[in-house]
């Protein structure tokens, strides 16, 4: 029975180290691709590389403008990110606070509008503020990620709020402070693990969305890295080497982040989805 | 609760509080949502200032649009398809990965690792592999199946696509799922065991009712995620061939920005959107039904 039980414990970790493998060998075979040169990709896509020849990294990097679209994305992420964590807590913690027939209709709101797909605003997003001039700028991207992100972030910051005991924010308004201190000093740290999770959720979204960059930013210095990469396969589809490469690129700074902190990213989307 | 006195400083707080949020989500979702379905009744064609209106014009041209109902089609037929496979391939990867299993965590961490990477990057590795790994692995070693590109043919392109996002979401679903099953109480798993329950009749009778609240998080968004399907779907088949895997999403973006017929595109967006929620929302009602208490 016991020798049973561990045959087959074997047998499931086999199938499952199997199931990995497949599942990871598009990224391996991108990692090997990148280094070879394009006949070779294209005559044996499987074979290993007979050199680390840099070539390809060199060629994609300059040709993505890899450091311009980093440095976009980095920036446009990181605000969106901050200004979605605080500011969502802050409004969460108002409609907790102050329960009035206003502030739960508003909630109701927001989270009714979830359901709106983004394809059904996009058409009149381009034309507001493309009337207003205030298209490929990406300030207005963060800004309106502020604005599609703050219904999830406020839903989810709610539902904690609410096990906050308000005796604790009572306490510090005796001892002197004003609700905004009350609010910075007590309630947002105790927020933290929320506030991880609301921004790993965020990161991953905003880090690798497309389609509204793509609406929102049109000159090529405005680019993200998304962007980069799809242009950059657009203009060289035949270049095999330099596009692996730039995949390739394109990944490696979120599989960083995620070797040192995927305990948390996977703990972040876990929590995300029991509010 | 203390609250301020003074009607100033509380509308001051009021606009510190909650001011930046609800301004822009109500100037970036709600005027957008509300200006586009005034859109729908007009005739702009992105260029002009002026647009007339039109009445229920555009909702004609909806209902005529034949390749608009055939990608409407054609989407359902995926999200589907993919919706009950990415829930099955996580339900079993999360199951699998909570026994106690040796490495799981390491498992878990290498199966989320495409919801790392955007849709773009994804459908490009992919093309990749249809294109060119499968074509010439078919080649050389004789299998007819893999001899010419899945994406040069309509049925094998729309298959490519659900493998894709099968592998690309089962990992994130699967971690939804392994927080579902680690609420499921122990003591109560414990004593079927001592009952002599099979491994088969705890799932079905304990685990899987217990299971209804991540069931209902999952699918809803799997469905969210697989009806707006749009980065994969570009770069993978751009469509194509003959616009055979073109999704509902795609077709409205060219409808409206590269036909320049607004009015048209976001008639049909409101129609998604329709179709959307009304779906979700009653996936959501009757789901609710199956919740138990443990």
């Amino acid at each position: 029975m016991k020798r049973w039980k561990a045959s087959m414990e074997w047998s499931k970790f086999i199938v499952l180290l199997v199931g990995l493998v497949a599942f990871v060998f598009p990224f391996i075979l991108l990692i090997v691709n990148s280094f070879k040169e394009n006949k070779v990709i294209t005559a044996s896509p499987l074979s290993l590389p007979g050199s680390f020849n840099l070539a390809n990294y060199e060629s994609a990097f300059t040709k993505m403008n890899y450091v311009s679209a980093f440095t976009n994305t980095v920036i446009i992420t990181v605000l969106s990110v901050l200004l979605i964590s605080v500011l969502a807590a802050m409004t969460a913690h108002f409609f907790v606070r102050n329960q009035s027939k206003f502030n739960q209709y508003t909630f109701f709101l927001m989270v009714a509008a979830m359901i709106i797909p983004f394809q059904a605003i996009m058409i009149p997003l381009v034309k507001v503020y493309g009337n207003l001039h205030l298209l490929d700028n990406k300030w207005t991207l963060i800004y309106m990620y502020l604005g599609f992100g703050s219904p999830l972030a406020v839903f989810i910051y709610h539902g904690f709020v609410k096990s906050i005991p308000a005796e604790l924010e009572e306490a510090a308004m005796i001892d002197g402070c004003t609700r905004t201190q009350t609010f910075f000093r007590i309630v947002f740290p105790v927020l933290t693990p929320t506030s991880v999770t609301i921004a790993i959720l965020n990161v991953l979204w905003i880090w690798n969305d497309f389609l509204l960059p793509s609406l929102v930013l049109t000159s090529s210095e405005q680019r993200t890295l998304p962007l980069s990469t799809f242009y950059f396969y657009g203009t060289y589809t035949v270049d095999y080497g330099p596009l692996m490469a730039g995949l390739l690129l394109t990944i490696l700074p979120i599989l960083v982040v995620y070797l040192f902190a995927q305990k948390f990213i996977i703990q972040g989307v876990m929590q995300g989805s029991i509010k | 609760m203390i609250s301020e006195k003074g009607r100033w400083s509380r509308l001051r707080l009021r606009l510190l509080f909650t001011g930046p949020t609800l301004f822009a989500f109500a100037t970036v979702m709600i005027v957008p949502f509300l200006y586009g379905i005034y859109l729908t009744f007009t005739d702009w064609d992105g260029i002009s200032t002026t647009s007339t209106m039109v009445g229920f014009e555009n909702y004609a041209s909806v209902w005529k649009d034949a390749v608009f109902w055939k990608s409407f089609y054609l989407t359902l037929k995926y999200v589907f398809i993919s919706v009950a496979l990415v829930n099955v391939v996580a339900f079993l990867l999360a199951y699998f990965l909570s026994s106690g299993l040796k490495g799981q965590s390491f498992f878990r961490a290498g199966f989320f690792i495409p919801n790392l990477v955007g849709g773009i990057v994804l459908g490009f590795v992919w093309q990749f592999i249809f294109s060119n790994v499968l074509v010439s692995i078919g080649q050389k070693a004789g299998i007819s199946v893999f001899g010419t590109s899945w994406l040069a043919d309509p049925d094998k392109a729309f298959l490519a696509l659900i493998i894709v996002t099968v592998w690309q979401y089962a990992g994130y679903m699967m971690v939804i799922y392994v927080a579902g099953l680690m609420n499921v109480p122990k003591d109560i798993m414990e004593a079927a065991s001592i009952d002599g329950a099979t491994a088969f009749r705890k799932l079905r009778t304990m685990i899987l009712p217990l299971m209804v609240p991540s069931f209902i998080v999952c699918v809803f968004l799997s469905l969210q995620r697989t009806f707006m399907v749009y980065d994969l779907n570009l770069t993978l088949t751009k469509g194509g061939p003959f616009k055979s895997t073109e999704m509902v999403s795609m077709h409205v973006y060219e409808k409206a920005f590269l036909s320049r017929d607004y009015g048209v595109g976001q008639a049909e967006a409101l129609v998604l959107f329709l179709l959307v929620a009304g779906i979700t929302l009653l996936q959501v009602y009757f789901s609710k039904k199956l919740e138990v208490e443990a």
